[in-house]
């Protein structure tokens, strides 16, 4: 098959030591193996998230994403632009379909864009990588490179919020999206079924600001895993990934949980399914150590 | 009281609605909400809002005002989107949350101390400095925002989450001076710039 090239937009969370580098790395390995080619879009800036509104109004907010847009068009021209930080495609997505639907925003947005050089045309298509391996790679070219499957370890598939919603993923719904299922099946684990908290919201940015009222929820998300009888949980979003991760031990010490469950990254699976050994596959990035994965991948 | 909002309380007088239609991103939604309460059920922290989404739409047009945006309640939401995807209406709720909590801040009567108001303004900030997240930065201006002593409780607390993250190379001290940035900061700052005069010339030169 022939490379897929893509325009990509990391975020911030993804650069070099900050808290998702490690689903960098994994992305990186399993690009590799699928012959996905990643350009990073040059001088990409922050999205602003989905709390940058208090010190951002609508249009700063816009310009934000727009830039990213217009420079990828200028050195990405006609490639999809891939994010795989869920807040990152949320927004980028976000901004160009309200500058598609209000020609007044476009023009103060270009107005804007100027200043720095730039012009938006806004006909690129914004996508999230697992978009890309659903629609692009597909399910079976995406099992055809496991040559370590993941037997025996049963995963939860945490798809949470911006992921899924508003956008989601097509042909999939937002109460009951499978395909997180499927990628763990297809990397021969299993998955847990029916998990209660597959779409619940971990809090979000509010896990800093509103710590107990967020880690209540986290409470909730890890312990319907448990539940299952999951041994991991796999997310596809940076934020999910920490606030589920980094927090257990303060859930323990208030709720009397004894919560130890490592979390990961649909990637992280694939990686090393695909054979990568575990630092390519950001494994000692794990607070909580995936001790079945780092098995499976020391093979 | 800003002479904004004082501005804003002459321009539209009892007609709070068409304030929040004119000034609130995707304020002209707010009149299509039907009052069936799915977004106030499907909230994850619907339970810490004083007025739920369903309950801030009906008090726009009831023209309670100061109760509005002087509330802590949009500041409760988490951008999860269940209340957009719920809304038999299909308003963009979650995004007028934001837009109120914005408008809120732009005319000073936002609550000060409220901690995701306080965050959320750390973030743009931190973010508008470089063009792009530090992550050990808005850490420690989060910590100390309710100041010195408070700060070095919190940071004691949370030290075992920061060291976990400092040893599997997800947090950086690198990140302490300088840091990530975009390289055409002057163009950046510029964009920045000319994006928050445009808007200002739309909702304040409104007045």
């Amino acid at each position: 098959m022939a490379t897929k090239e893509y325009s990509f937009y990391p975020g911030c969370s993804s650069q070099e030591g900050a808290s998702s580098s490690n689903y960098l790395k994994s992305v990186q390995s399993m690009c590799d193996v699928l012959d996905i080619k990643l350009n990073v879009i040059p001088d990409w800036n922050c999205c602003s998230a989905s709390i940058g509104y208090c010190g951002g109004g609508e249009l700063p907010r816009l310009a934000l994403s727009a830039r990213n847009i217009a420079l990828s068009e200028q050195h990405n021209a006609g490639q999809d632009i891939v994010a795989t930080c869920a807040a990152c495609w949320l927004a980028t997505k976000e901004t160009q379909e309200r500058l598609d639907d209000d020609a007044g925003l476009m023009d103060e947005t270009n107005q804007a864009l100027a200043e720095a050089g730039l012009k938006l045309k806004n006909d690129n298509k914004i996508r999230h990588m697992v978009e890309v391996l659903i629609e692009d790679v597909g399910y079976e070219e995406m099992g055809k490179h496991v040559k370590k499957p993941l037997d025996g370890i049963k995963i939860a598939g945490y798809v949470g919020c911006q992921t899924n919603r508003p956008f989601g993923i097509e042909g999939e719904s937002f109460e009951n999206p499978k395909y997180l299922d499927k990628f763990i099946e297809t990397m021969g684990a299993e998955p847990v079924e029916n998990y209660d908290k597959k779409v619940s919201c971990c809090g979000g940015a509010l896990a800093f600001s509103e710590p107990e009222k967020s880690q209540a929820l986290i409470k909730d998300i890890i312990e319907a895993a448990y539940d299952g009888g999951a041994d991991m949980i796999v997310t596809p979003c940076p934020v999910c990934q920490m606030n589920v991760e980094v927090y257990q031990d303060k859930i323990n010490a208030k709720y009397g949980t004894k919560f130890n469950i490592p979390v990961t990254y649909y990637s992280t699976l694939m990686s090393v399914a695909y054979g990568k050994n575990g630092k390519e596959s950001g494994l000692n990035g794990q607070i909580i150590k995936a001790k079945q994965l780092e098995e499976i991948a020391a093979k | 009281m800003s002479d904004l909002n004082t501005g804003m309380v002459e321009k539209y007088r009892n007609n709070f609605l068409k304030e929040v239609e004119a000034n609130v991103e995707e304020g002209d939604w707010v009149k299509m909400c039907m009052q069936c309460g799915v977004c106030s059920g499907s909230c994850p922290l619907g339970p810490h809002w004083d007025h739920p989404p369903q309950e801030l739409f009906m008090m726009i047009r009831a023209g309670k005002r100061d109760e509005v945006l002087q509330s802590t309640s949009m500041w409760m939401c988490t951008s999860c989107y269940n209340c957009i995807v719920r809304c038999p209406r299909e308003l963009p709720i979650t995004h007028i949350m934001h837009g109120l909590a914005h408008y809120a801040t732009r005319l000073g009567i936002e609550p000060k101390g409220q901690p995701t108001r306080q965050f959320a303004q750390l973030f743009w900030d931190n973010l508008a400095k470089n063009g792009r997240v530090n992550e050990l930065w808005l850490g420690v201006n989060l910590y100390f925002m309710n100041g010195f002593v408070e700060g070095i409780k919190v940071a004691m607390g949370m030290a075992g989450i920061g060291l976990g993250m400092l040893k599997s190379g997800r947090l950086s001290l690198k990140e302490l001076i300088g840091g990530h940035t975009v390289k055409d900061k002057k163009g950046f700052k510029a964009m920045i710039k000319k994006a928050q005069e445009l808007e200002a010339a739309r909702v304040d030169g409104s007045n």
